[in-house]
């Protein structure tokens, strides 16, 4: 049905860039504006098509793109209800219904990934939402102006390494026969430990990464709510006496309230979306009873070994359930505070 | 607000900042540091923060040559450049010419158009679609499989459309008057007073190529045309790409490090380099897309 649609609207599309085009070479610029009167006579959407026909033919590239590389993978997403085969095609491979999905929740790991994605996910709100709005809060109480440029310069920097860089740092220096971190403990007279390859500390150490590289740069947003409270609240609330925690309290946190609300809620919908890439590069066999999340896993299974209609059905059940947790969250949202993504 | 200086909270709010400031920028100095060093003191294991050479402060430059001999990283680093390149100015044009048309009411399906771009934010074929996509369209292992995909992000043009919004109505009508059309209009009045926006997407678009990972990683399969981060990816964490003799595979496990090390400062620094001066325009990136449209 969508695919007929963008067909129309294609096809409407390439008459109008062809009147377009006709008209540019013909009349001379100054002929250009519309004209109104003779266009009376014709129907209204005809008049509105005339109207807005060079618009039209600017939007065709990033529609194009659109339709290309967002809206043919999720029509080719049907090949996660069919048995494709490389050779018949996408559109003769047989129908199988929700075999795909039954076999994956019968397959062995099928929990331990949801819950894998599910916590990697969870922890990583519960710790990094916070930090940020920490941090801003501090920043916005220095009164040396040079420092706090500082601050955030530095600590902005990690956000634009990339993850191959982050993984490949962190691996570095949590290795256990050359890091400094094991060099340290080695001085102190702890043994080393490889906690990379430790399970148990997978999550932290994505976590704790994580954090480090986003800090800074998820304070810039606070810092800009922060600097929109008036100070005059503050004069008055020191006037009647209040400290600096009342401050906070009453006045600080209450005006960034809705910032914080809107970051959380785009946090909430990705919930069931782990950074894919990170996982992917962190993780190593003995790790997977905490680090194998289900992107990774249809990767590993989908991918690289070409399973494609399973691979994309497991996927498919990925982004329905985080399509869910955003639509929650914002009606949540919503009901309870008025803030809304949409 | 008048403050009273070296209270208990003004000290531990200072002695945090300053460990956050550390620990932001330890593992860079560190990196720089051991990659500078002589491989002996590296693999002596008594660098710290700063570089070493015999045994005292000094730096060489042995490592960064260790680091140009490397097969495919020049190549690499050409790709790289080249991707960026393109694909910035690839999404720059379809997010301008885009989300300027978006931003209007007349255009034509303007209210479905965006929704579909809105629709692309939450949902998304995924992972093996979006690979039998590009492999439908014949763009495997080709360059246009890293710059086209993400030319037309869903966020990077909403940011845009919200700031076209706020283009003052009557500028457009004069122009009209004129005798511009809405191409024109664009061209000759919005994107001379559009710079700032333009070079905040254009950043982040080319940062994003610039660390782009896994595209490379699916979608080419010639070593040729590789980018730098697949590269990275090949001597830093799968230590391969290393020409290691059995002999000297003992030596190397430290001295090794200072390869990496080193490879990674020279991956990373383009950005570290432009960054402190770009860094305003980066900030207002965000502060714009905090604004929804």
């Amino acid at each position: 049905m969508k695919a007929t649609k963008n067909a129309e609207s294609e096809k409407t599309l390439a008459e109008a860039t062809a009147k377009a085009n006709k008209q540019y070479n013909s009349a001379p610029l100054k002929g250009e504006v519309l004209p109104d009167s003779p266009a009376a006579a014709k129907p209204q959407w005809l008049k509105k098509l005339a109207d807005g026909k060079y618009l039209l033919i600017l939007v065709c590239p990033a529609m194009i793109c659109l339709m290309l590389f967002a809206y043919f993978p999720m029509y080719g997403l049907i090949i996660a209800f069919k048995e494709y085969k490389p050779f018949i095609g996408m559109l003769e491979s047989e129908w199988v219904g929700l075999s795909h999905f039954e076999r994956f929740f019968d397959y062995n790991y099928c929990w331990r990934m949801i819950k894998n994605t599910f916590l990697l996910a969870f922890y990583n709100l519960l710790w990094g939402f916070p930090a940020p709005i920490i941090l801003a809060l501090l920043l916005n109480e220095v009164q040396n102006m040079k420092f706090k440029k500082w601050v955030q310069t530095i600590s902005y920097m990690p956000h634009f390494y990339s993850v191959v860089v982050v993984v490949g740092l962190v691996k570095m220096l949590l290795s256990p026969d050359s890091g400094i971190v094991a060099n340290l403990l080695g001085s102190l007279g702890v043994e080393s430990l490889d906690i990379l390859a430790e399970a148990k500390y997978f999550r932290t150490i994505y976590i704790a990464s994580g954090i480090w590289q986003e800090l800074g740069w998820g304070a810039i947003i606070y810092l800009a709510a922060l600097t929109n409270v008036d100070p005059q609240l503050y004069e008055a609330a020191t006037v009647d006496g209040a400290g600096k925690m009342r401050c906070l309290w009453s006045i600080t946190l209450p005006s960034i309230a809705p910032t914080i609300i809107t970051m959380l809620l785009l946090r909430m919908g990705s919930i069931f979306s782990v950074g894919f890439e990170k996982v992917f590069l962190l993780e190593s066999a003995p790790t997977y009873e905490t680090s194998e999340v289900i992107s990774t896993y249809v990767y590993r299974y989908g991918l690289t070994s070409s399973s494609f209609s399973y691979g994309s059905a497991v996927g498919l059940f990925n982004s329905v359930v985080c399509l869910i947790l955003v639509v929650v969250s914002n009606y949540v949202s919503k009901t309870v505070s008025e803030t809304s993504l949409w | 607000m008048v403050e009273k200086k070296f209270t208990v909270g003004w000290l531990l709010r200072n002695a945090v900042l300053w460990f956050v400031i550390f620990i932001m920028i330890f593992p860079f100095l560190y990196m720089l540091s051991i990659s500078l060093s002589e491989n002996w003191d590296v693999m002596s294991g008594n660098v710290g923060i700063y570089p070493k050479v015999d045994g005292k402060f000094g730096a060489t430059l042995a490592t960064y040559e260790q680091v140009l001999e490397q097969p495919l990283i020049f190549t690499a680093y050409k790709n790289t450049i080249i991707y960026t390149v393109l694909g910035t100015a690839i999404a720059l044009f379809v997010l301008t010419t885009g989300a300027y048309a978006l931003s209007k009411k007349r255009l034509p399906g303007g209210a479905f158009m965006n929704i579909l771009v809105l629709i692309t934010m939450f949902f998304g074929g995924g992972m093996i679609p979006a690979f039998m996509c590009i492999k439908w369209l014949g763009l495997m292992n080709s360059i246009w499989a890293i710059v086209l995909p993400g030319a037309f992000g869903a966020y990077n043009c909403i940011i845009m459309r919200s700031f076209f919004h706020g283009f003052p109505k009557e500028i457009e009508e004069s122009g009209r008057l004129d005798g511009l059309n809405d191409i024109g209009i664009l061209w000759y009045l919005v994107l001379p007073t559009s710079t700032a926006i333009i070079a905040t997407i254009g950043l982040f678009v080319a940062v994003a190529q610039w660390n782009g990972f896994f595209g490379p990683l699916i979608y080419l399969n010639e070593d040729t045309r590789y980018p730098l981060q697949i590269i990275l990816r090949q001597i830093v964490l799968q230590g391969t790409n290393t020409e290691e003799s059995a002999a000297e595979v003992v030596n190397n496990k430290t001295a090794g490090d200072a390869l990496k090390y080193a490879t990674i400062i020279v991956a990373i620094a383009p950005i570290i380099a432009v960054y402190p001066f770009l860094q305003k325009y980066f900030v207002k990136g965000v502060m714009i897309g905090s604004v929804k449209g």
